[in-house]
């Protein structure tokens, strides 16, 4: 393995920039590092080796004429949701299986601009419906620190690309927990920026409302990078906000001193079993010896959060989806009319997740039901957010567990609602907009291997740069992210 | 007299004349190859996000404020769910519960000078879908056809749909309302209003009830209607086909019936998904919409004199007849013309004698608008000057204003030139009549055997003797006179 692989984006950009090592040296070692490995982790659907090399050639000569660019040289894995122009955007779906976007989204296009250079389409649950990446379609990946286990999801190819250093930084989407999630199963720091933040232009609606790209890094301060580059103000993106981007990567601290941390009273420890409980326990003491002081918040209506989320998140994706009709692009199936035709197109197209998604939310609009079920969970949603201003009238952030497990066993989890419960500690951030994080924050033992956990820190709206500032410190006084490689081995210890 | 009323209401589509579509910057226009525009937005592309064309909504409010109605402070868009090969997104974006419009009337007036007036009961806006083709059938329907083609050209073009109350009676009242409606729309520039390119449809909702009664009967919705012609004739086919069916003692059932220009019938259209559920929401991709008051306001004064304002100046103030006014609403150039015209010479009955008569006969013998014509408003006053102090008599003005029209300049430099000015001295023309008599004794003869009728023809032949130039009056008078006298 190429030492360049293990680089992260800020020592890549600096290099680069200063024509210590090329972007094509950088992106023929990830692209070397993708053969190698991806085969047993399944990061990627797709491995742009011309795009990346080209791509890379590009940032050359860039900087050759003198430009100085954020992330020269970075490479990245894209979410396979996402629009990168004359390259197949599947959604890990059947029904976008041979679908060529034909535009690039704005997110990746702020990353192009910035010097980063796409490396693959990375895997996702279908349609970013899931918590493992085990409802991907097309291809089943792994998790770098056991490969018998789930890198999570639905952002999971992304996390694994980048922990299995197949990349440097990964574009992920969030929508109930979509980034923070497998960055915490895969020791990452994964950031859901506020909602409006960075454009969904070209990225695929799961739940429009919800929605919201960021990054998966090694470190924070790759992350702080990443989301400079890609938040913004998008005429594209009628959500888009339009007030001006603080920057994070030159807001990074070593010190909460000053801070409020809040801690969620209604996420007691207990429930996560005794070595998580510790993990955590201690998380809180060091965010403390950091100089923060600890102070209880209430979120009353956070239990409420999973109920709310799947009634939003399916209604929206059940007319966000209804595009996938086998008429202008996408698989086809034909048949003698066209109601038949798309019955067949999208019964065949559609995995049973997003079916299952499809038929709640379809539900939920229902004449009859509309009012008991999607107005009373806008409502609920509505309360949802008064809590966190609420709560943020007396801290400045909010510290809690990422996940409620660690990362789990390759087919543990059959039945949905089990897998809902993944999300129940990040799905009330996604409802009130807030920017939150994960970032790693030590490690359970399992079945005889250590497998990392994160800490999920949340801001008020647009405080990213505190966020990650803040972020910065506890991961510099703490180190977990650097103490412990992946082994790209599974719990048997046999090389999969 | 029929022991029944009708009661229809209007729901009709309004393509607005956008530059760019509802949410995405392709061009809006009619007529272009299939699929010629068109882009990610609206095409559906995985990925792709509306972004509202602001002066759609601004069109929308302008129609709002011209129609009297209310400008909510805050209206959203809505998703109206169903499938359909035209609708790329299988879903419309429309508005449903917070339009950006409520209530409203429009004011019309039938072809007697009647005024009346409808209320609205709402406009909103909503994108157009594409348009589907059915190849194979021989005859364009979905039924046989072996394929389709879909054009997406017109998917995405801003249409504003406009819902009135049921409180119009008949066909006439209907059409009237429609007549009415567009010409706003076109006086406010926010549409072609053109049935036959599709840029104003619309449907009619109808009901029967006996006079006298207050409750709605059961309404039929008729589609198809590609004219005001067949929308009167499909009003008055329904509304004859409701009230027979309720004096044979049945009922009319509530459906949506297609009107049938060839055999001047309304037929059930055949109907496979009876009663929707759209599943209306929010649409999630766009913010809800504030409408400042101040701009409403600023609309509000800045509205032009609307059509029906327009034709209570004409045959209020003006005097003129229904057709005349109606005449020249419809016509644009020529109203500000004649306006014009009304304006410097403060006669508007002479005005609209020029205007509409000689000044539009000339106008379509040669093709070239009035507005257009070598006849300045100008010069038209001072050919009217002419007239209204007797210095020309009519028929000189007719000459006058064909000499005029093909670029002899001022009336009044042609009439000195020529010294076409009437006579109107009585010792002049008196001596011109004693002239004629005498050489037309015989006629005079018959005149005083009671055939009193050639004093016309005796007139005739003093006028001629005049050149044209004696005033008409004067020697009627003076031949009547003189034959009086034995
Ligand atoms: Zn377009």
């Amino acid at each position: 393995m190429s030492e360049l692989v293990e680089r992260g984006a800020a020592e890549i950009a600096r290099d680069v920039n200063a024509k210590r090592v090329s972007a094509r040296e950088i992106a023929d070692a990830a692209l070397a590092r993708a053969d190698a490995v991806d085969e047993r982790v399944g990061a990627y659907l797709r491995v742009l080796y011309d795009i990346a090399r080209e791509t890379a050639t590009r940032v050359d000569e860039r900087v050759a004429r003198g430009e100085k660019l954020p992330l020269a040289g970075v490479p990245f894995a894209v979410k396979d949701n996402m629009c990168l122009n004359g390259t197949r955007t599947t959604c890990a779906s059947r029904i976008l299986e041979r679908w060529t976007a034909p535009y690039t989204a704005t997110a990746v296009q702020r990353m192009l601009d910035a010097g980063c250079v796409p490396i693959g389409k990375s895997n996702l649950d279908e349609f970013a419906m899931g918590s493992s990446c085990e409802n991907s379609a097309l291809g089943v990946t792994r998790n770098p620190y056991d490969l018998g286990r789930v890198p999570g999801g639905s952002s999971g190819g992304s996390a694994a690309a980048v922990a299995a250093r197949e990349a440097a930084i990964g574009m992920g989407s969030d929508t109930g927990g979509s980034i923070r999630e497998p960055a915490a199963f895969c020791n990452l720091v994964g950031l859901k920026p506020t909602y409006g933040r960075v454009s969904r232009y070209g990225l695929i609606a799961f739940a429009s409302s919800l929605d919201q790209i960021g990054p998966l890094a090694r470190s924070v301060e790759d992350a702080a990078l990443a989301y400079d580059a890609m938040a913004g103000h998008d005429p594209m993106d009628s959500t888009s906000i339009a007030s001006e981007v603080e920057p994070t990567a030159t807001a990074l601290r070593n010190d909460l001193r000053g801070l409020r941390i809040g801690i969620v009273r209604e996420f007691p420890l207990d429930p996560l079993g005794a070595e998580m409980k510790s993990a955590y326990e201690q998380a809180y003491r060091d965010l403390e010896a950091l100089g923060a002081s600890l102070v209880e918040v209430c979120l009353p209506t956070a239990e409420y959060g999973l109920a709310t989320y799947y009634l939003i998140a399916p209604a929206e994706c059940s007319a966000n989806l209804a595009r996938f009709d086998g008429v202008r692009y996408g698989s086809n199936v034909d048949a003698g009319d066209v109601g038949t035709m798309y019955e067949r197109t999208r019964a065949a197209g559609f995995g049973p997740e997003v079916k299952r998604r499809i038929l709640i939310g379809t539900y939920a609009l229902s004449s009859g039901y509309y009012d008991a079920y999607y107005v009373r969970a806008q409502k609920a949603r509505t309360l949802v957010a008064r809590d966190f201003a609420k709560a943020f009238t007396s801290c400045d952030l909010i510290a809690s567990p990422a996940t409620s497990c660690p990362p789990f066993a390759l087919g543990a989890k059959s039945d949905p609602y089990s897998m809902y419960l993944m999300d129940y500690y990040t799905i009330p951030m996604s409802l009130a907009g807030v920017p939150a994080l994960s970032v790693p924050c030590g490690w359970a033992r399992e079945g005889g291997r250590t497998l990392p956990l994160g800490l999920q820190l949340v801001a008020p709206h647009f405080a990213e740069a505190l966020l990650l500032g803040a972020a910065h410190a506890y991961e510099g006084a703490t180190k977990h992210a650097g103490t412990y490689a992946p082994s790209l081995v599974a719990a048997s210890g046999v090389e999969s | 007299m029929s022991a029944y009323e009708a009661v229809v209401g209007i729901e009709c589509h309004v393509e607005l004349k956008t530059r760019t579509k509802m949410f995405c910057g392709c061009t809006n226009a009619f007529g272009a190859e299939p699929n010629t525009q068109v882009c990610p937005v609206c095409l559906a592309l995985p990925g792709a996000l509306p972004v509202p064309n602001r002066v759609a909504i601004a069109q929308t409010l302008r129609a709002g404020v011209a129609f009297g109605a209310d400008i909510p402070a805050f209206s959203k868009f809505d998703r109206k769910n169903y499938f359909y090969p035209d609708m790329p997104k299988n879903y419309q974006i429309s508005q449903y519960d917070m339009p950006l419009v409520v209530g409203g009337e429009v004011r019309y007036w039938l072809e007697d000078g009647t005024t009346g007036s409808c209320p609205l009961e709402r406009i909103h806006l909503e994108e157009d879908t594409g348009k589907s083709t059915h190849a194979g059938s021989g005859d364009g329907r979905i039924a046989g056809s072996a394929y389709s083609l879909v054009d997406f050209n017109r998917a995405g073009v801003p249409l504003m749909e406009c819902v009135s109350a049921p409180a119009l009676h008949g066909a006439a009242e209907a059409v009237a309302f429609l007549a009415s409606l567009r010409r706003t729309l076109l006086e406010l520039g926010v549409s072609d209003v053109k049935m036959e390119e599709g840029s104003l449809r619309c449907d009619a909702n109808v009901s029967v009830r006996l006079v006298g009664t207050s409750q709605l009967g059961t309404k039929a919705e008729i589609k198809n209607m590609n004219s005001f012609r067949s929308v009167h004739r499909a009003i008055e086919s329904e509304i004859d086909r409701q009230i027979a069916l309720l004096e044979k003692g049945e009922r009319v059932i509530q459906e949506t019936r297609g009107w049938d220009e060839i055999h001047g019938v309304t037929h059930p259209m055949r109907s496979k998904e009876e009663a929707h559920d759209y599943r209306y929401f929010p649409d999630p991709d766009l913010v809800p919409l504030e409408i400042s008051a101040s701009d409403v306001e600023r609309m509000r004064a800045e509205l032009p004199e609307l059509p029906w304002q327009r034709f209570e100046r004409y045959t209020g103030r003006y005097d003129l007849g229904a057709k005349q006014a109606t005449q020249l609403i419809d016509n644009p150039s020529l109203a500000r013309y004649f306006d014009r015209v009304v304006e410097l010479s403060r006669n508007p009955q002479q005005s609209t004698n020029f205007v509409l008569g000689e000044l539009s006969r000339l106008a379509n013998d040669t093709g070239t608008p009035v507005a257009d014509s070598s006849i300045a408003p100008e010069a038209l006053c001072e050919l009217i000057a002419l007239v209204e102090g007797k210095t020309i008599n009519s028929k000189i003005a007719k000459e006058l204003v064909e000499r005029m029209w093909a670029g002899e300049g001022s009336p009044r430099a042609i009439v000195e030139r020529e010294g076409l000015a009437q006579t109107s001295d009585p010792a002049a023309v008196d001596k011109i009549v004693e002239d004629v008599l005498a050489r037309n004794a015989d006629v005079v003869a018959d005149y005083r055997n009671g055939k009193t009728s050639v004093a016309g023809y005796l007139v005739g032949q003093v006028m001629k003797a005049s050149r044209g130039k004696a005033d008409p009056q004067l020697v009627a008078e003076l031949v009547k006179k003189r034959l009086g006298a034995s």
